[in-house]
């Protein structure tokens, strides 16, 4: 079963939203997705490159108010 | 996985440098590079146990910085260490000038190094120096 897991990192400053992903990712099983809040747009923009890096799957980024929602899957 | 070695030299003792350096190395850690962090002159004080003194600021970035919730830069070297293959190294000429052992810099610290086995640790990696 995959479950989205969402990640709070608003309130932090590069690289903090990416480092909290990815203690929640060690946490996580293959395939499920987690969901990154960020209120910095470098992390929003550095994000999806670290996952295209390392080899995950980049699903989504979408802004709301201010918070951006980065979506990402687990993939080993 | 990713990306070759780098090493990161840390000279300096001021807030932006350390940043810099932090950002990288935990950066770099955990997108699969092996890291290696050598400390040297005004940074390696920052790492002896319980130290408390603030790393001066160079400018209105450092200001900045402190206002608002970026990563600690000790923070960002500890999770580099966690969760990637990073190694941080004291230099052994600063802890003689310091006067000090390996058992009062911080635990996660490795062992002294001196400028040979640096030069051995960069020969097939980046340097980058802070």
């Amino acid at each position: 079963m995959t479950e989205r897991k969402i990640v709070d990192g608003k309130g932090s400053f590069c690289p903090g939203p990416l480092m909290e992903l990815i203690v929640a990712l060690k946490h996580s099983q293959v395939g499920d997705e987690l969901e990154v809040l960020s209120t910095d747009k470098g992390s929003a923009d550095d994000i999806p490159e670290w996952v295209r890096r390392v080899g995950h799957d980049y699903v989504s980024t979408t802004e709301n108010d201010g918070v951006w929602h980065i979506v990402v899957r687990k993939t080993k | 996985m990713v990306g070759q070695k780098i090493c990161v030299v840390v000279i300096s003792g001021t807030l932006e440098r350390l940043q810099a350096a932090a950002m990288l190395a935990s950066v770099a850690a955990v997108s699969g590079q092996e890291v290696r962090v050598f400390l040297s002159m005004n940074a390696l004080p920052h790492f002896i146990k319980g130290s408390t003194a603030e790393a001066p600021h160079e400018g209105p970035m450092g200001d900045l910085m402190k206002a608002r919730n970026v990563p600690e830069f000790k923070m960002l070297f500890e999770q580099a260490i966690e969760l990637g293959d990073a190694r941080l190294y004291p230099c052994s000429m600063a802890m003689d000038v310091l006067g000090i052992g390996s058992e009062q810099l911080e635990d996660y610290l490795g062992e002294a190094t001196g400028l040979s086995r640096l030069l051995t640790e960069v020969q097939d990696g980046q340097v980058w120096t802070f």
